[in-house]
């Protein structure tokens, strides 16, 4: 068995559509259920007040904001190496779902922000390589739409996507890269010394697992949709050509 | 059944309403997006087969 048997649309189409509901009903279980318990059934932090419960928003689109670029980066690498289109439709499919973890990263780090540092932004390494991660995801969306034949906008967004990494690793590193500005190091560790109490530590997990889901799920999903719009333009030059 | 959220109340719920929002809308527009171009290769898939038909 190979995973490159997936490269096939038809295969894709198949597999994808079977396993999607079970994804889209994994994701709204772990979702909806870390989102409630984070709300209702946990404590306040000693120091932040009830703004703790925004860590169980803020911290997983991060990490989606990053990995969902970090994805569209292995896609892109196949499609450069391999040439396989679905790779490349599915990088375009996940930008706009990367895009949105990012914006509510910003959002909620800038409703965060006010009450505990006293300002909505700061040009911290952090927030601002993030800025800039959001930038790249709008122009890789925007060239995707700007060029017409679609193996040269797959190339070209590829290349983006190469550029763009940096600022997703910086992103992801910058805190530890510079030892200034106000953004606090990991919240979430796999050392217990560093980790937040399990109190906090339980719900943010199923939040994290909740939005991966939800982004596989939408991924797959809108994959489908970017392999179905390429057999329709497909069709419909047939068609001019033969009238 | 509402926590207390004291004096930070407005901070954590424009938090949440601002996450469900942006959520909504991509999750909205993904099967927006999907049943249209659905519906339109199926119009398009009709259409190049009726056409082979005739002139078949």
């Amino acid at each position: 068995m190979s995973l490159w048997k997936y490269s096939n649309p038809s295969k894709f189409l198949t597999t994808s559509e079977r396993i999607l509901p079970w994804v889209w009903t994994l994701a709204a279980i772990c979702l909806i259920g870390g989102l409630v318990w984070g709300f209702f059934f946990t404590p306040d932090d000693y120091r932040m007040g009830s703004t703790v419960k925004i860590f169980y928003l803020h911290v997983p689109a991060a990490l989606m904001a990053i990995n969902a670029w970090l994805m569209m980066l292995i896609a892109s690498l196949i499609w450069l190496i391999r040439r396989h289109h679905v790779s490349a439709l599915a990088a375009r499919a996940a930008a706009p779902v990367g895009a949105a973890m990012t914006v509510i990263a910003l959002v909620t780090g800038a409703i965060w922000g006010q009450p505990m540092w006293g300002t909505w932004w700061v040009w911290d390494p952090r927030l601002t390589s993030f800025l800039i991660l959001f930038l790249f995801y709008l122009g890789y969306i925007a060239l995707w739409s700007a060029i017409e034949d679609p193996d040269t906008a797959a190339d070209l967004t590829s290349i983006t996507c190469l550029v763009g990494s940096v600022f997703a690793l910086l992103s992801r590193y910058a805190v530890n890269f510079w030892n200034q500005g106000l953004h606090q190091g990991a919240s979430m560790s796999l050392d217990k010394e560093q980790n937040v109490a399990n109190v906090f530590w339980f719900p943010a997990v199923t939040c994290i697992a909740g939005f991966v889901l939800l982004f596989v799920a939408l991924v797959l999903y809108r994959t489908g949709t970017e392999i179905r719009a390429r057999r329709m333009r497909a069709l419909l030059a047939r068609e001019r050509a033969v009238a | 059944m509402m926590p207390d959220l004291g004096k930070y109340a407005d901070t954590v719920l424009w938090s949440y309403v601002a996450a469900v929002v942006v959520l909504g809308a991509v999750v909205a527009m993904t099967f927006w997006r999907g049943r249209r171009v659905r519906a339109e290769l199926a119009e398009v898939e009709a259409r190049v087969a009726g056409k082979a038909g005739t002139n078949g």
